[in-house]
């Protein structure tokens, strides 16, 4: 019989065996036994400190999706665990792998309104993958294993483990199994022989077949089988936001962005297209518009590992229950080499004039004040990381102009919160991404209201010498809001203007180096100042507040209908 | 897309918080229960709810595949009333006085109800049945002064010869099996 030890330090082996070295948090009363231990643990377990849970999770979200590994968050009960749902629902919606623990009250005081005590698998259940209460030190060990399984396979997603006070204190014997499988739960099923070969007739015959590239890609490290089947059956292939980093932005079958603010190309030929070969994305409303005027011709084959996802809100002609990985590279050999010349070529026209009417303006800017564009500091900070940085975006305008004039070399390099839209993720999410690859550059886009939402993290890159760039877009308003207000709502600007702080001084406070940029004249330089710093810089960056994102497919639209600016919209010839 | 009536049979383990878990996808998008049935199916271990519930075909396939997608969940399916042989039993509590003034006989005999119990104050009477057969007994009973009555949610097999869930257990036995000679 090996001896005893307490609930906290099983909980803390059981991290180890399950591989883990980093996890975020922020302690409170009811998980005070787990960082008592912690403290002895500290050369295998490295603990960020964050500034709220929120950060925690959001930093947990970065890290997970930049590594590929389970993001850890430790929490405290009730106001702590709280904390930590917008993060939850967000990773539930990216399907992004979260460990979540929380403290809680001592069993004898569950549902009797003690201190700090919320009913936290109630509140969780919806917005998690699985969530489970512990209340007795054997318990952990197992719970840890199911915890990592669950969250890491199959689609991943965020798993909450709810742990008593005394659990954590009284002792058990440890003894740590992984957890492989799950009787009421298949992460990996079996194809059919016979719907890859249906699959490949359908993809063989197609005369103009389109990839969809989804989030799914990235998840299961599809990136070098979707190309060679791209390349292969010389398919086009359009991404989605979340799908935007699993080919090379340069890579001539790239076609671009899907969805409403996507690029004209991949848009407008969605709806010519034949055959639509949809691989880890979920047909969500910002990629499809109006589904009834959706594809119109195409037959839709749809690979997902989510078996929910087929038909919820696009009808597929076939389905292929799998992860991306293991469905394209099963695919593969029953796919006839091709040449689609003339129909890979029949997205230039629109390349042209999508480069022509909307991004050269952006680009090319030139506003009388000197006041910048999103996409033309984009674009500049882009090449100036030799197009090969991770990207972390927050939500708004700032994300839309990064996610369209980005550009991608590697794979895993596109972090945003695309299901939940959660402004506030960005700085927390860089922060974790450059933990998680400390060999890569973080650059984070990120809007004055988003910024200001989880400021307070500036205190975690400043506790650890976080080496992430953040690029403020400033237009002194929620500028994605206010385009929305300026087209649809008589450009009544009903709360959206800020009143700001001066962030570089803010910035100072935190002894994070920082520099304005009043004028376009600065920029170039700037860049070069912020690249060439070791450590941690903030360029605010002083933005027109009239820029909007465009081309955009207005909500109720066919996903062709597109406007190319305020007034116009795209009639291709 | 025209409503009608569908039930859903769900099999899972048996484990704290399944009802929370299923409830909220129908509670999600505001979608009433009509009647819910839970209890041990016949494999150990597994439980089964029989859920009863007014939609459109595609809203019903839709909720089944979230619900199976709980992780806890082993298996979930959706019929239409020409698909299983269901049942539900309600008991009637009456006044023994208007019992014994009206015709027993013929409330147990053309009803198929049964007497569970007489007492000087009140007779209960069961019954098991459709919903209409059932709702037919409440109306006359109704006349001799009717004080409690209570209807169980629908229970329900299907007309295959097996538990629909035991492909997938054997499945999945398989799998097991195969995890573990890796
Ligand atoms: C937590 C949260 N609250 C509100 C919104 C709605 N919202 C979406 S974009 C946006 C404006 C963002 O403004 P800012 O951060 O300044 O970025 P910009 O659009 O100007 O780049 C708002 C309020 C949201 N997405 N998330």
């Amino acid at each position: 019989m090996s001896e005893k030890i307490t609930g906290s330090e099983i909980l803390i082996r059981a991290l180890i065996d399950q591989g883990v070295d980093t996890v975020f948090g922020y302690p409170g009363g009811t998980i005070m036994p787990v960082y008592d231990r912690l403290y002895d643990f500290t050369d295998r377990i490295r603990h960020y400190l964050a500034r709220h849970e929120q950060g925690a999770i959001h930093a947990a979200e970065g890290f997970a999706r930049a590594s590929g590994k389970p993001g850890v968050v430790i929490a405290t009960s009730g106001p702590g665990a709280m904390n930590l749902t917008t993060g939850l629902n967000d990773a539930l919606m990216d399907s992004t792998p979260i460990v979540a623990i929380t403290g809680q009250v001592q069993s004898a005081l569950l549902g009797k309104d003690a201190f700090q005590e919320s009913d936290v698998v109630s509140v969780m259940l919806p917005v998690t993958k699985w969530a489970i209460q512990v209340r007795r030190p054997e318990d952990i060990a197992p719970a840890v294993a199911r915890a990592f399984y669950i969250a890491s396979s199959g689609r991943p997603g965020p798993v909450v483990i709810d742990i008593a006070k005394d659990a954590q204190t009284n002792m058990a014997e440890y003894k740590f199994e992984p957890c492989t499988f799950i009787r009421s739960y298949d992460p990996d099923p079996e194809i059919p022989e016979q719907v890859l070969s249906e699959a490949a007739a359908i993809l063989n015959e197609a005369k103009r077949p389109m990839i969809l590239a989804g989030h799914g890609i990235t998840i299961a490290k599809a990136e070098e089988e979707l190309i060679s089947l791209a390349e292969k059956a010389d398919i086009p292939v359009g991404c989605t936001m979340l799908g935007l980093s699993s080919i090379p932005s340069g890579h001539p079958l790239n076609k671009g962005l899907l969805g409403m603010h996507g690029n004209l190309g991949p848009n407008i030929n969605t709806n010519k297209a034949d055959v639509i070969l949809a691989v880890g994305m979920r047909f969500d409303d910002r990629v499809t518009g109006d589904t009834s005027k959706y594809a119109p011709s195409a037959k839709i084959i749809h690979i997902d590992i989510d078996a929910s996802e087929f038909d919820k809100t696009v009808k597929s002609n076939l389905h292929i229950h799998a992860s991306a990985k293991t469905a394209l590279s099963k695919l593969l050999p029953l796919i006839e080499p091709q040449k689609r010349s003339e129909w890979v070529d029949s997205f230039s026209q629109h390349e042209e004039v999508e480069s022509e009417r909307v991004m050269k303006r952006e680009i090319e800017a030139s506003t009388p004040d000197g006041k910048m564009l999103m996409g033309e500091v984009v674009n500049k900070v882009s090449e100036a990381f030799g197009h090969d940085a991770i990207l972390v975006t927050d939500v708004g305008q700032n994300q839309l102009f990064s996610v369209r004039y980005f550009k991608f070399k590697s794979p895993r390099s596109c972090i945003s919160s695309g299901g939940l839209g959660t402004m506030g993720f960005g700085l927390p999410a860089a922060i974790g991404a450059k933990i998680g690859v400390p060999y890569r550059n973080v650059v984070l886009f990120v809007g004055d209201g988003g910024l200001q939402m989880t400021i307070e993290e500036l205190g975690m890159i400043m506790e650890y010498n976080v080496n992430v760039k953040i690029v403020l877009l400033n237009n002194n308003f929620l500028g994605n809001v206010r385009q929305w207000q300026h087209l649809f709502f008589n450009s009544r600007y009903s709360a959206t203007p800020m009143v700001n702080p001066d962030f570089k001084t803010l910035a100072s406070a935190y002894g994070i180096a920082a520099e304005d940029v009043p004028h376009r004249d600065n920029l170039d330089e700037a860049i070069s100042r912020m690249v060439a710093h070791d450590g941690a810089f903030l360029l605010n960056v002083n933005i027109d507040e009239e820029d909007m994102v465009f081309p955009m497919t207005p909500g109720g639209h066919g996903v062709d209908e597109i406007l190319l600016n305020s007034k116009e919209y795209y009639k291709p010839v | 897309m025209e409503n009608q009536l569908f039930t859903i049979s769900v099999f899972t383990e048996n484990q704290v918080s399944l009802l929370h878990q299923i409830s909220m996808i129908f509670s999600r998008r505001c979608l009433n229960i009509e009647s819910l049935s839970v209890s041990a199916c016949s494999i150990p271990g597994v439980h089964k709810f029989t859920i009863t519930c007014c939609s459109y075909r595609a809203m019903m396939e839709h909720v089944v595949k979230q619900i199976e997608k709980r992780i806890d969940v082993l298996k979930a399916f959706l019929h239409t009333d020409d698909e299983i042989v269901f049942q539900e039993v309600a008991l009637y509590k009456v006044p023994t006085a208007s019992v014994l003034e009206s015709n027993i006989e013929d409330i147990v005999r053309g009803n198929g109800a049964r007497v569970l119990e007489i007492h000087p104050e009140y007779t209960v009477f069961e019954k098991t049945g459709h919903t209409d057969e059932i709702t037919e007994l409440f109306d006359k009973l109704k006349v001799l002064g009717l004080r409690q009555f209570v209807r169980s949610g629908r229970i329900a097999v299907t007309k295959a010869p097996e538990e629909l869930v035991s492909d997938y257990l054997d499945r999945q036995e398989r799998r097991r099996q195969d995890i573990n000679n890796e």
